[in-house]
């Protein structure tokens, strides 16, 4: 057939070879430079917010623009930036740990990928529309998002449903990947645990985003239908749009810090050159996390005006989910005692995601304290504790997963030098930009302000200044992998002698076509969970 | 373009900001802490939050001394050879066990404090308050007596005209007043969006969601003034809509619903006059600044779409414009941010903005509203 004599063909050149592309390396790459674009986009606009903060009074921009600034970014980063960041060391690493030749469905693959600058490209576009974009908050509570919302929230539902329909769709295709294409040998016990906090993710992205899709669409219809979900007037809920975001919500908080756990579980072992402590139990953690998710989301809704009962209820399920995360960090600590421990890069990220995700997952314990959370609710605490588990938390594990993919990517190591830089600027700016917002959060100010009262000004000082060194200390990361792209020391197959897994069997650079053949896969010399 | 001209201007404007140091505001306690309040209850709170918060350091230091010691003692150039150890189920039974422990110890007290706060009833002061955007309303219930309280810092003060105040951001026109001593139970609610009343030192924080009534209650025991803001994202104003309580004696307090009764009867008898265009302009000019110009801009000039311009608005001003002009002000716009004002505003305010703005910023209508047009438009329900 003409089929068979396409594919022998060499892929479409310039363009179209990024457009059509079908390989899971390349769909990789793609997802990564996106989030790396939108990383930089929302990251801008966070220098935004910190530059007005800086002081108080209205310096730079008014309440409107500075809502819209809080609410793109925060809608960038969480669905343009990290969750693109793991679907591409998704793309990239699941096939070459679990010895496939590819993702079980390339094309869709290929249409998740294409969907998000489709659906990024629509949200920002809102910011230039008459009334401007989306200036409720990255939750969107209703009827703030509905009545009284800006006519641009039309288009901000459908980018929603955009992104939306790429993450179920890049899923699917995950969990697909790993049930259906797995090296002959290998049970789901011997999966390395980044193929193992993605294949629960995934099912928890199965899960939720179409509660998310039903939401916005219950606001469509109320922006443009005259129905009255959330509508109180009409004998509607405002408060059924808080259960319905947060069931999907609390959840979404898992997916972007899942990935994370499975990038820091490889990389502490091969630094440590020890086998992880507790395979078993980091899996039975991840899923016991994964479900517990489903039970807490009222606790983001303390102060709505619940029954005692189910504050209660959310209270303890909260405190339960310290429970699992606690033992993922004993673990990781445990691979560390009695180890032969070195420095790279990628180490010092994973180390410093330890260590301030404990204190993101410790105020999150804080949190869960009802009486205590209604003077921590919609505080900078609150900002506090939730960026920690998410900049230095899983941005970092990303960045980390960055470093320690990079010599396999690209056949070459990047730069250690400007490497360690780009990790002690970032740790510094980060922690300068964050701790802070402990203090000024209990002390009383509100987050989503413009402007603030006098008291609180020395640490939003502090905050602003940590924030431009944290961000442009980027630029860096920006540098290291356009270098590392262009060459460097080259990497053998195995650049880190600790590591362990398929990945490291194939050539550095990986050649656009691995595991034509399926590799052997020897449980009792290669599994994870090998006596 | 303007994000590059705002970071510009930061870097530009740092030594002199640093150099304009200005009032120290008013903290809550601390600077740095959760305020211990001035109620039983706010003093639980904190303790709880001290209690917490002491585990979870202690957690951290065991936790990340562990971490660090292995970092340093098991280092490469000290420690070539790694061990293999790599399981065991006592160990993970052991550290699943002793946070379970940990907190259901966190969970007791918690919840003895919780139920307290659930406990709203033998209350001797009822207040329902209610959000709007972006004041706050207050009603004695069964005392007749209901204002709204606005922020009072001026827009000088926000634009960095004027040197700000301690009180910046913090304080209102009219505060709420309770007597200390008694339990006031605070019931809630919302005109418009989802607004939630907070004042740190009584460690009451509640949503003030449209079409739920929440509960809340306090007893506060030093006469004093309590402050705190809007805690829930409320649209452009978010920012500017402060809670300013006012704790006084039993004494003090009947005095104060004396005098707004009082208050109350003079606005009435005023309206029935007549009111020169003057007085009507002064009133209004007063009037469009705290409710009007947030949205439709100082000078009139709005901010469109959401906001129309109503300086040169054309259909508002021609004389027949003027059934629709007072009809909007009173009932609103439904489907958009404009709310109606019929049960915010007294006549003589509606007839002095109506006024106002018919006749400001070059607007030359020419003509006065008096506020028995308005009594009679709403069939003498004021």
């Amino acid at each position: 057939m003409q089929m068979q004599t396409e594919h022998a063909h060499e892929p479409p050149r310039g363009w179209m070879r990024w457009l059509l592309t079908t390989n899971h390396k390349e769909i990789g790459s793609l997802y990564l430079l996106f989030s790396l674009a939108m990383l930089f986009v929302g990251g801008i606009m966070a220098l935004i917010i910190r530059a007005e903060l800086f002081q108080p009074g209205l310096q730079l921009i008014q309440p409107e623009f500075f809502n819209q600034m809080t609410t793109m970014h925060g809608l960038i980063m969480v669905f343009g930036a990290v969750m693109p960041a793991f679907v591409g060391l998704a793309n990239w690493m699941i096939p070459l740990q679990i010895g496939a030749p590819d993702m079980a469905l390339p094309r869709l693959n290929n249409f998740s990928f294409w969907l998000l600058p489709i659906a990024f490209g629509l949200l920002l576009s809102t910011l230039w529309m008459e009334g401007g974009g989306p200036n409720f908050g990255w939750t969107f509570y209703a009827p703030l998002s509905t009545t009284y919302a800006p006519p641009s929230t039309s288009f901000f539902i459908l980018s929603i449903h955009i992104a939306g329909i790429s993450s179920i769709l890049g899923a699917i295709n995950i969990i697909a990947t790993i049930f259906n294409m797995r090296t002959p040998g290998m049970r789901l016990m011997d999966m390395s645990l980044f193929v193992w906090t993605w294949l629960i993710t995934a099912f928890l992205l199965v899960a939720v985003m179409p509660v998310l899709a039903g939401v916005v669409t219950m606001m469509l219809l109320d922006i443009n239908f005259g129905t009255s979900f959330f509508n109180a007037a009409g004998g509607g809920d405002p408060v059924l749009f808080q259960h319905l975001f947060w069931f999907f919500g609390h959840p979404e908080v898992y997916i972007m810090i899942l990935p994370a756990f499975g990038i820091v579980s490889l990389i502490v072992p091969t630094f440590a050159r020890k086998r992880l402590f507790g395979y078993r139990s980091m899996v039975y953690a991840t899923a016991s996390i994964a479900i517990l998710s489903f039970t807490v989301w009222a606790h983001h809704m303390f102060t709505v005006g619940l029954p005692l009962a189910a504050q209660l209820f959310f209270m303890y399920m909260t405190m339960l989910i310290a429970v699992p995360t606690g033992v993922k960090v004993f673990n990781w600590i445990a691979t560390l005692f009695r180890g032969s421990i070195s420095f790279e890069v990628p180490m010092l990220f994973a180390l410093a995601f330890i260590v301030q995700f404990t204190i993101g997952g410790l105020s999150g314990v804080m949190l869960a304290i009802v009486p205590a959370d209604y003077q921590y609710h919609d505080t900078y605490f609150v900002v506090a504790h939730f960026h920690y588990v998410l900049v230095p938390g899983a941005l970092f594990a990303i960045i980390a997963g960055v470093y320690y993919w990079l010599p396999k990517w690209t056949g070459f190591y990047p730069s250690e030098s400007l490497g360690k830089l780009h990790f002690w600027l970032s740790v510094i700016g980060v922690n300068l930009t964050f701790f802070p917002m402990h203090f000024s959060g209990l002390a009383g100010m509100p987050r989503r302000i413009p402007d603030y009262a006098l008291q609180f000004a020395d640490f939003n000082m502090v905050s602003s200044l940590g924030a431009f060194i944290f961000g442009l200390s980027q630029i860096l990361l920006l540098i290291v992998i356009y270098r590392c792209v262009k060459g460097g020391k080259p990497a053998p197959a195995k650049p880190w002698e600790g590591a362990e897994g398929l990945e490291w069997t194939v050539p550095s650079p990986a050649p656009l076509h691995t595991f034509e053949q399926p590799p052997v896969f020897d449980p009792q010399r290669d599994s994870p969970s090998r006596a | 373009m303007r994000s590059v001209v705002g970071l510009l201007t930061i870097w530009l404007l740092w030594p002199l900001g640093v150099a304009a140091k200005e009032g120290e505001g008013v903290d809550y306690g601390s600077r740095w802490n959760m305020t211990t309040g001035v109620t039983e209850l706010s003093r639980e709170v904190h303790s709880l939050h001290m209690i917490i918060f002491a585990i979870c350091v202690a957690i951290a230091v065991v936790v990340f001394g562990v971490m660090f010691w292995s970092l340093i003692r098991y280092r490469r150039s000290q420690n070539k050879k790694s061990a293999h150890f790599h399981e065991s189920t006592a160990v993970e039974i052991l550290w699943t066990a002793i946070p379970v422990v940990i907190l259901v110890a966190m969970a007791v007290p918690a919840t003895a404090t919780l139920k307290k706060i659930y406990d709203a009833s033998e209350s001797e002061v009822d207040v329902l308050v209610t959000g709007y955007q972006w004041r706050w309303r207050y009603e004695y219930l069964n005392e007749g007596v209901s204002f709204f309280s606005n922020l009072s810092t001026p827009a000088e003060q926000i634009k960095n005209q004027q040197q700000k105040s301690d009180t910046y951001l913090l304080e209102v026109d009219e505060p709420l007043v309770v007597p200390v001593g008694t339990k006031v139970r605070f019931l809630l609610t919302s005109n418009d969006v989802i607004h939630s009343w907070w004042v740190p030192e009584l460690a009451v924080k509640k949503d003030a969601v449209p079409g739920f009534i929440n509960e809340s209650w306090t007893r506060i025991e030093e006469p004093g003034t309590y402050r705190g803001q809007c805690a829930e994202l409320c649209g452009r104003n978010h920012a500017f809509m402060p809670v300013e309580v006012k704790a006084v004696s039993q004494d003090e307090f009947q005095q104060f619903l004396a005098q707004k009764r009082a208050q109350a009867e003079a606005e009435k008898a005023s309206e029935s006059k007549q009111w020169s265009k003057d007085e009507l302009m002064a009133k209004g000019e007063q009037v469009y600044a705290t409710y009007c110009s947030a949205c439709h801009q100082p000078q009139g000039q709005g901010l469109p779409p959401a906001f129309p311009a109503l300086a040169g608005n054309a259909n508002m001003i021609e004389a027949s414009g003027l059934q629709g002009h007072i009809e909007r002000v009173l009932y609103g716009k439904s489907g958009t941010a404009m709310p109606g004002f019929a049960e915010t505003l007294s006549a003589a305010d509606i007839a002095a903005v109506v006024t106002y703005e018919r006749n400001a910023w070059g607007n030359d209508a020419g003509d006065v509203v008096q506020p028995e047009t308005i009594n009679t438009m709403l069939g003498g329900e004021k």
